[in-house]
């Protein structure tokens, strides 16, 4: 393989580690604190709101049934409207960012379901603060599934990505179809997807290893 | 009306019967109660196709500072509800609960957060965070009420030696067994310092020998600390080992209240009398069992049963009654136990029957007992 078509490789990694890094880090950003609402906001619950609970629901779920490709054309005047472009790496982000927002949610809404409603009563009763227990006893008691979900929202954004070249988003998955699929290039192709194969076993190790390592449940002597 | 069924058993009148009366209208009236439950009724409306639940209704008694408490009930008597309206997790349908002077139903908000760290609380399932040590666990309730991080290492560092776990301060909770774990939860309570100690069925889930360190830890914390303990239990061994006083609750409602001794010596409530039967046992021996006729035989005995209630009550009665009556009493089967310094249980006697299988004797004995208010009653005869 050329230096040139290496150098095309290294690039691409660049901008797939770019578009992914930042959309998985703004939709957590908006995807924890919407899930661990959508986890305590039923009726009875710390934050009881369940109408509030209902409309989010259902604008989580919307936004997740909307296939990304068509998410991402469909957005292109907000795209714009945010990133000055709906073209490019950078433009990429937005509808990554939408996209991931509400599935992190979901995986954060389980994950902080999973925290025993006994220790929530615990922290009442010495006179936490629904925000105290929001951040000393849900998220960090939740903590190795939220390590969890997240790696599975980074993992699904690399597939995401390969799907933004269709507007010039640039990343692995655009170089793959252009060059090793348009121009006959298996060997670009097989490259991608090593690339891409190595990058999920990555991160899911790293994320696996981070999850073990703050999951106190199952530690022995 | 506690006074007449203890001047009607004269064993009782010896040792205490001032001081029980003292203190039992103490319980009832005093402004320094520390809890105090008034008019309150609990009700859980119906929701989602269930039926609305009367957890409790027209509950007033009053917890006495410095006391350990036991509510003893069936499950789904209430007792859960009860000691949840103490510290505000629960808000009462009806009346009030007043905690150390305050009305506590009637906090809201920060008000009654800052109550709550004056109301500690452990639980059957210990409730520890898996994700912090047993220091961590215990500095939580400070961090929440805002201590300096020096203060509070300082304070949980006296708290884990006073519950006698020092060297388990990084410790996880699945690395601690369960007996540990209540003692961390037992710390974490304390940590703010609280007047009151909710125990709610806190050695359910441990072991007989466990369970007695736990309460033994409980009994010092008491007398140590001066804090009121509350337990919420369906044990009755947990009441006799470590209540003074003991409030019954069946169905929502408060069947019997006052000193353990007193209602335990003398239940009333068939709720209350079966829970004693759990420690003094009410059956006889089976191989006693299986022998007993309804008929007399020459020869044979009249199986008598006796209840032994009260202080040093029984020690001497199977001698008296033999010398007294010049009988040669059997002894056949015996279960006494002690319930707050009081005996409980009962006495199965052998009584002989004349040659001709004449009741003589046994009709002296049986006056004889309810001469001297023992409760008695023949329960068949024994070759």
């Amino acid at each position: 393989m050329s230096p040139e078509l290496i150098n095309l490789i290294i690039q691409a990694t660049g901008e797939s580690l770019y578009m992914v890094g930042l959309a998985a880090l703004i939709g957590t950003a908006f995807g924890l604190p919407l899930g661990v609402f959508l986890a305590t906001s039923r009726k009875g619950e710390l934050f009881a709101a369940p109408i509030v609970n209902r409309v989010l629901g259902m604008v989580v779920n919307a936004t997740r049934s909307t296939p990304f490709i068509i998410l991402v054309v469909a957005i292109i005047p907000f795209t714009r409207l945010v990133a000055g472009t709906s073209i490019g790496s950078t433009a990429a982000i937005v509808p990554l960012t939408i996209a991931s927002a509400p599935f992190i949610a979901r995986l954060v809404e389980a994950a902080i379901r999973e925290v025993d409603g006994g220790l929530i009563e615990t922290a009442s009763s010495f006179g936490a603060s629904p925000m105290q227990i929001v951040l000393k006893v849900l998220i960090p008691e939740a903590l190795p599934g939220l390590l969890l979900a997240l790696t599975l929202a980074v993992v699904s954004l690399l597939g995401y990505s390969a799907m933004v070249g269709a507007v010039g988003g640039g990343g692995l998955g655009d170089l793959g179809i252009r060059y090793g699929y348009q121009r006959f290039m298996p060997e670009m192709m097989l490259a991608v997807v090593v690339v891409l194969i190595a990058l999920v076993q990555l991160v899911q190790s790293a994320g696996d290893y981070l999850a073990r390592r703050v999951n106190r449940r199952l530690r022995h002597r | 009306m506690k006074a007449a069924s203890m001047n009607a058993h004269p064993s009782l009148a010896i040792g205490r019967p001032i001081e029980t009366l003292a203190a039992m209208s103490a319980a009832a009236t005093a402004p320094d109660a520390m809890v105090r439950f008034e008019g309150i009724s609990k009700t859980y409306p119906a929701y989602r196709g269930k039926p609305g639940v009367n957890a409790l209704q027209d509950i007033d008694f009053a917890i006495p500072r410095g006391s350990i408490t036991g509510v003893i009930g069936r499950s789904g008597a209430g007792k859960s509800s009860l000691v949840r309206l103490i510290n505000g997790l629960e808000r009462p349908t009806k009346g009030r609960v007043v905690v150390d002077g305050r009305d506590i139903s009637a906090l809201a908000g920060r008000d009654l957060r800052l109550a709550q760290r004056s109301i500690g609380m452990i639980f059957q399932h210990f409730n520890l965070l898996s994700s912090r040590t047993a220091a961590a666990n215990i500095a939580l309730p400070l961090e929440i009420a805002g201590w300096a991080k020096a203060d509070i290492r300082a304070r949980v560092a006296e708290l884990l030696a006073l519950v006698g776990i020092a060297d388990k301060h990084d410790r996880y909770p699945s690395e601690l067994s369960g007996g540990q774990k209540q003692r961390v939860g037992i710390a974490r309570a304390l940590a703010t310092r609280p007047s009151v100690l909710l125990s709610d069925e806190a050695t359910s889930a441990l072991d007989p020998q466990t369970t007695r360190a736990i309460l033994d830890l409980l009994a010092n914390i008491n007398r140590e600390l001066g804090v009121t303990i509350v337990l919420i239990t369906h044990e009755m061994s947990v009441v006799r080992q470590l209540a003074r006083d003991v409030v019954v609750l069946d169905a929502g409602h408060v069947v019997e209240s006052g000193h353990v001794a007193d209602i335990f010596t003398h239940p009333k409530h068939p709720i209350t009398q079966s829970f004693l039967a759990e420690v003094i046992g009410d059956s006889l021996p089976v191989s006693l069992a299986s022998r007993i006729v309804s008929e007399p035989a020459a020869g044979g005995q009249a199986v008598i049963r006796v209840q032994v209630r009260g202080a040093g009550a029984g020690d001497t009665l199977v001698a008296r009654l033999a010398r007294e009556l010049g009988l040669d009493v059997s002894l056949l089967s015996a279960r006494i136990d002690e319930i707050g310094g009081q005996h409980v249980g009962s006495l199965t006697l052998g009584i002989p029957l004349g040659m001709s299988g004449g009741e003589d004797a046994t009709t002296r004995t049986l006056d004889w007992l309810s001469q001297y208010q023992f409760p008695a009653e023949r329960l068949g005869y024994v070759a």
